[in-house]
């Protein structure tokens, strides 16, 4: 498959849904792997490197769930290509930067990425919409359960699977929620709730005053230990966490709603106002807007069938995907700045024209409450 | 507030993180929080960031100079990238690596998915070091009837390991039939 059809096509996990999906875009599950004996790719020659490439890359496209899929080394991709892959978090920062000796494969769903050669030989990766961590480690433990009939991966029986980093170690697993916390941040309570809840181990973005440095108020919840649990165990963990993150983000709605209707109405027209006028606009400033929106649609002020292209359109207006399918050179900053907002304009109008006249009588109602150990 | 990466650029971005009641922070501005992976959803973690700013020094445990026999990654290597070179590394540098691993993680033994060629052997593996730890203690307390007895259960176990599967599962072996050199052999990064 070619990465054109990849690019062109929204990922399973942006277009599909799953449990509790307007405040939970999408669950991750990323597995470390690395082949006995061989040495880890930051220490490897090249030619080791392209070895274990190879070994890995025949035993992954062998897959039966990979049939289809994309395969290309790093070095073959263009950085523009390399740079939607990242926005898209189908590759890393680190993979992106990577040459000789690296490689890409995924399914054309996108919902199983693998990079080979990143920090370590193996990183494969699970995403799907909505809150479904448990569905989502099934996934990739599958996939992890037959490689390792045909790849020989280092485990040492004290400590587990053996990864380049020793914050890896152990199951090699990392689980992520991303989520769209707008109440939290607009009632200046995100802080306070991340720290009361991040008394398990995990990192979350922080803000800088009132939540002007929120990219388009999306939050990152992951684990940060991998020894000494089982996966069950740290997947049940986090999701307790997101469960109370999700609940304080439902309560923060409701208050807003019904002590500060009018600021939210406010919020949401002004943000509709400017995206559909705008000439001009950061990739900070869209998000921070297209959060509104998103909110908006939440609310129903916008049709549900509106979802997907805003949803979309956080992903679209990231300064790669504005410049994909354009053979041009490199864009400037202004030049994407008002390329974005003609795309913005464009999308939104595609649009019906939202109500914001009065308060939505059924509120936030759609997304039932989590209940914690099985959402 | 200055970033504590570049210590030079305002800091934008605050992460902070409880293990087990204690609290670590990192301040970085926007650049490095970038360059860091800050975003990345599935690749960031905040004690991979805190190894960069000083926490892989923990490695010195170990007797200086010291290099891994397989792959020749030494102490100062890991200083500069936080980073092991091998997965005998883990072995190598195991005392040093043992306080680090106690600070990031929640315990310091797997009990999580085993592949399954190895969950036989693995069961084996522990059942025997427990054997050997037990007949140590025998033979210093000069319980020579006990320790006989032991002697013969690690002697069952080995042998029926070996008819089950020839090739080593421990790092530490991986030495034997490899390909790498035995003789301590320092590399050049690529
Ligand atoms: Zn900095
Ligand atoms: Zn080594």
């Amino acid at each position: 498959m070619k990465l054109s059809r990849i690019i062109a096509n929204t990922g399973e996990w942006l277009s599909g849904s799953g449990p509790h999906d307007q405040i939970v875009v999408s669950s991750r599950v990323r597995l470390a792997r690395n082949l006995k004996g061989k040495p880890f790719p930051g220490w490897a020659k090249k030619a080791e490197r392209v070895a274990v490439l190879d070994e890995i890359r025949s035993a992954v496209e062998g897959l039966p769930e990979m049939e289809n899929s994309f395969s290309e080394r790093l070095e073959d991709l263009s950085p523009l290509e390399k740079q939607v892959l990242m926005e898209r978090h189908l590759i890393s920062r680190e993979h992106a930067a990577r040459g000789a000796g690296s490689a890409v494969v995924m399914n054309p769903e996108q919902t199983l990425s693998f990079m080979i050669n990143e920090e370590d030989h193996l990183r494969m990766q699970a995403i799907r919409a909505g809150l479904q961590l448990e569905e989502v480690y099934a996934m990739i433990n599958r996939t992890d359960s037959e490689l390792e009939e045909t790849l020989d991966f280092a485990f040492h029986d004290e400590l587990g699977y053996l990864t380049a980093c020793p914050t890896n170690v152990g199951t090699g697993m990392r689980a992520s929620a991303m989520m769209h916390l707008p109440g939290l941040v607009m009632s200046e309570q995100v802080n306070k709730i991340i720290n009361s809840v991040n008394k398990i181990g995990l990192a979350v973005r922080g803000l800088h005053g009132e939540g002007t440095e929120a990219m388009g108020n999306l939050f990152q919840v992951s684990n940060q230990t991998t020894l000494g649990e089982t996966e069950e165990e740290i997947i049940a963990r986090l999701n307790r966490v997101i469960a109370q993150i999700l609940e304080h983000e439902q309560n923060a709605r409701q208050i807003l709603l019904q002590q500060r209707a009018e600021t939210l109405l406010d919020q949401i027209g002004r943000a509709y106002g400017i995206l559909c006028h705008a000439h001009s606009i950061t990739s900070k400033e869209a998000l921070n807007l297209l959060s509104f929106i998103k909110m908006g649609v939440d609310l129903s002020l916008f049709p549900s069938k509106s979802r997907l292209q805003v949803d979309e359109l956080f992903i679209e207006t990231q300064p790669a995907h504005l410049q994909k399918g354009l053979h041009a050179a490199k864009m400037g900053a202004e030049e994407r700045d008002s390329l974005r907002a003609a795309l913005i304009r464009a999308k939104l109008k595609q649009m019906p024209e939202p109500e914001i006249g009065k308060i939505p009588t059924n509120g936030f109602g759609n997304d039932s409450p989590a209940t914690g150990e099985n959402p | 507030m200055f970033c504590d990466v570049c210590k030079s650029k305002e800091a934008t971005v605050f992460l902070t993180q409880i293990i087990e009641g204690k609290m670590q922070k990192v301040n970085l501005c926007e650049g490095c929080s970038k360059e860091k992976g800050v975003n990345d959803p599935t690749g960031f973690a905040l004690a991979d960031l805190l190894l960069g700013l000083g926490a892989a020094q923990e490695i010195e445990k170990n007797p200086a100079g010291i290099r891994c026999p397989v792959c020749g990654f030494s102490q100062a290597d890991f200083k500069k990238t936080g980073r092991l070179g091998c997965s005998a590394c883990y072995d190598t540098f195991a005392e040093g690596l043992s306080g680090m691993l106690k600070n990031m993680h929640r315990g310091l033994v797997h009990t999580g998915k085993v592949p399954a060629r190895l969950a036989v052997s693995r069961v084996r593996n522990q059942e025997l070091s427990k054997l050997r730890e037990e007949l140590d203690r025998a033979v210093t307390a000069e319980q020579f009837e006990e320790a006989a007895g032991l002697r013969d259960r690690i002697r069952t176990l080995e042998n029926e390991g070996r008819e089950a599967e020839p090739a080593p599962n421990r790092v530490a072996e991986l030495a034997e039939g490899e390909a790498e050199p035995l003789v301590p052999k320092p590399r050049q990064k690529p």
